[in-house]
């Protein structure tokens, strides 16, 4: 008998050794349930292709296509770039010459906001639950415990005392004020998943390399860094994918220099009156998708196994 | 002078005393076995000497020098561990030059020790693998390699031939002391097997519950066993131990009775000197000699079990008084079960140990 290679092997899947390729059936089940995830980001991306009385027509116009005149008038919309024209640069009332509408300060904010608090929280947060993993204090939980208590409330409840702090100290609107914040904010989680990357790795590894002449400095850089690779990379995602979406804070504590593109976004789509205007909504919402849906693209591999660590080791 | 010295180095944890009273001296050179069974408290007197676990008390000498407090990467002290260690995001060239980067050689004489060990422990082929990639096998050569590649101040081995298979255990066993014959270096040898500590040590300490219970050559430990627990802990099958008492004392002959049997043997006159005369004799299996009658110089038992081992067999036997005793005949003998066996002990190979458990011995 000889190999054949399936369809997916031919584009280029691979399977893992030892499964079994799944059959038709369970691959269209798992094609109809993963469409049922992503339908709500279809539909964003799809009307961000519509002027609004399209965006709004009952029944809804899914598709920009006749497909040969298989799909009656009803149900065909007439795709426009005009929602993404209108992100950057609008008439704010109707007959006026366009303006800028702030977007492109907006997304430069978000990037840079979410990019360096990350970054931080990762650096510190790592240091930290090396040290927590590794020189353990006495009452070691105790600390752990502590620093996870301030995200057991909802972020609500903690702004009240932030917004105080923020207007004695002067940092409110700044971007080293948010940062700052984004990177408290993050660091619990930071250390929690770090903490257990490293407390999975073999401690003979590490002895190994003081007996060959590693200082513990370089027992961290040269041996137990590269290991927890896959680590730093699923929490960098997690973490970044909650500063990105995060509203509450930036709505309250950022300047009209410093916002960010949810609260931007929120103040966008009033619409001056005639509604939500849907598909500049769903525009902003697509273009606001591309960032992060890229970075985790692209580490997704890493991801898996950051997630799945130690649970096939030995 | 010794390379290696342990004065009185005992390792607390909490109440758990893991390590206690250590005195071990291993000459330069020399290859020292520690055995014991798990839990004894040998591998922590390992890390005490390599300064992965600091001592609670005592000293740790290396090299003349005190080195209680010193960290491990500045002992100069080359370990190989049981479960090899190798840094897993390195190829294995990386692995053993890891070593020689804290020395300050140049990159073209790194290259050229790590060459020289990889042919000596042939692992040319594979030096740009990745440690995943490797045998177990390759693993533990590589092991061994990281740290011959140096020139340390001695070597410590934790288990390192327990991942192996039987057959690469043996060929390794080879391979280890002919490398650490040619190095000549004080050597520390943690394992649990009595075969390798047999094999590959100069001297043996074994362990117990933290203490070291005897250190002595490979010939010492088992000919002349300081107490119980190591005449029972060396040599396969084990040794036989049978409670009993000594009766009476006279020009070197004791009369010893248990469970009914009495026995006559020749010993030495500490014997007749001991307080108690409850007493433990240790009979090795292959010290009997089956006699056809049945005497007061030979011990009656029938065969309840047989064992064939090859070139010999193993009988189980059991005495009228119900004490279970193994004897090792040769592999011509046919022995039958149920059949009565008169054994009788080599009077030179008859260990008699006091109520202490202590051997007696002249």
């Amino acid at each position: 008998m000889s190999e054949t290679a399936s369809m997916w092997e031919k584009l280029g899947f691979r399977k893992a050794s030892g499964v079994s390729e799944a059959g038709w059936g369970q691959t269209l089940f798992a094609g109809l349930i993963s469409l049922i995830y992503f339908l709500p980001v279809l539909l964003i991306i799809i009307t961000s292709f519509k002027l609004q009385t399209e965006a709004l027509a009952i029944p809804p116009k899914f598709i920009p296509t006749h497909l040969f005149g298989l799909i009656p008038d009803a149900y065909v919309f007439t795709p426009t770039l005009e929602n993404y024209t209108s992100v950057f640069s609008r008439s704010m009332t109707a007959g006026a010459a366009a303006e800028n509408t702030g977007f492109d300060r907006y997304f430069f904010n978000s990037i840079v906001i979410a990019s360096v608090s990350v970054f931080l929280a990762l650096i510190i947060g790592t240091l930290a639950a090396f040290g927590f993993s590794r020189y353990p204090l006495k009452g070691n939980d105790t600390y752990l415990f502590v620093i996870l208590t301030t995200r057991m409330l909802p972020a609500i409840v903690v702004i009240i005392p932030v917004i105080l702090m923020f207007r004695i100290t002067g940092l409110s609107g700044s971007y080293l004020g948010i940062i700052m914040l984004y990177t408290a904010f993050n660091l619990p989680f930071t250390i929690w998943m770090m903490k257990s990357f490293f407390d999975e790795l073999s401690l003979d590894v590490e002895d190994a390399a003081r007996l060959d002449g590693s200082s513990d400095v370089k027992v961290f850089f040269k041996i137990c860094l590269p290991q927890v690779i896959a680590g730093l990379a699923a929490t960098f995602v997690f973490g970044l994918i909650l500063t990105w979406n995060e509203f509450l804070f930036a709505l309250l504590l950022t300047g009209v220099d410093t916002r960010t593109v949810p609260v931007g976004m929120s103040q966008a789509v009033a619409g001056g009156g005639i509604g939500v205007l849907w598909g500049l909504l769903a525009a902003i919402e697509t273009l606001f998708l591309i960032p992060v849906f890229f970075v985790t693209f692209f580490l997704q591999d890493h991801l898996l196994r950051g997630v799945t660590f130690g649970t096939v080791k030995r | 002078m010794s390379t290696i010295e342990l004065k009185q180095a005992t390792k607390k944890y909490g109440d758990f005393v893991a390590a206690r009273d250590v005195d071990l001296s291993v000459k330069k050179g020399e290859v020292v076995c520690l055995l014991g069974p798990s839990g004894c408290g040998k591998t922590t007197t390992l890390r005490m000497i390599a300064g992965l676990e600091r001592i609670t008390s005592g000293e740790v000498i290396i090299a003349g020098q005190r080195m209680n407090e010193l960290a491990p990467e500045k002992r100069n002290i080359a370990m190989v561990f049981q479960f090899y260690a190798l840094y897993p995001a390195l190829t294995v060239g990386q692995n053993i030059a890891m070593p020689l980067h804290h020395e300050k050689i140049s990159a073209a004489e790194i290259n050229s020790r790590v060459d020289k060990v990889a042919e000596i422990l042939h692992l040319g082929p594979v030096l740009k693998r990745l440690p995943g990639q490797i045998s177990e096998g390759e693993k533990q050569r590589v092991a061994v390699a990281r740290a011959i590649v140096r020139d340390p101040n001695c070597f410590l081995f934790d288990e390192p031939l327990s991942r192996l298979d039987v057959e690469l255990r043996h060929s390794m066993r080879g391979q280890i002391k002919q490398v650490l014959a040619n190095l000549s270096k004080a050597t520390v040898i943690v394992t649990h097997d009595q075969l390798e500590a047999l094999t590959m040590a100069d001297r043996i300490a074994i362990m117990k519950d933290g203490l070291i219970e005897q250190v002595g050559t490979p010939h010492e430990v088992f000919a002349k066993p300081a107490n119980v627990f190591v005449g029972s802990f060396i040599g396969t099958p084990q040794m036989n131990l049978v409670e009993a008492q000594l009766q009476n004392f006279s020009k070197g002959k004791a009369r010893i009775s248990f469970n009914g049997q009495n026995l006559e043997i020749t010993t030495n006159e500490r014997v007749g000197a001991l307080k108690s005369p409850k007493i433990t004799l240790g009979i090795r299996p292959r010290a009997f000699a089956t006699e056809s009658k049945a005497s007061t110089e030979n011990i009656q038992a029938k065969a309840e079990l047989i064992e064939p081992m090859g070139a010999e067999t193993l009988v189980h036997a059991r005495t009228q008084g119900g004490n279970d005793i193994r004897v090792v005949v040769p592999r011509q003998m046919r022995v039958k079960i149920g059949e009565a066996l008169h054994l009788r002990p080599d009077p030179s190979q008859i260990h008699v140990f006091g109520e202490d458990a202590k051997a007696v011995r002249a």
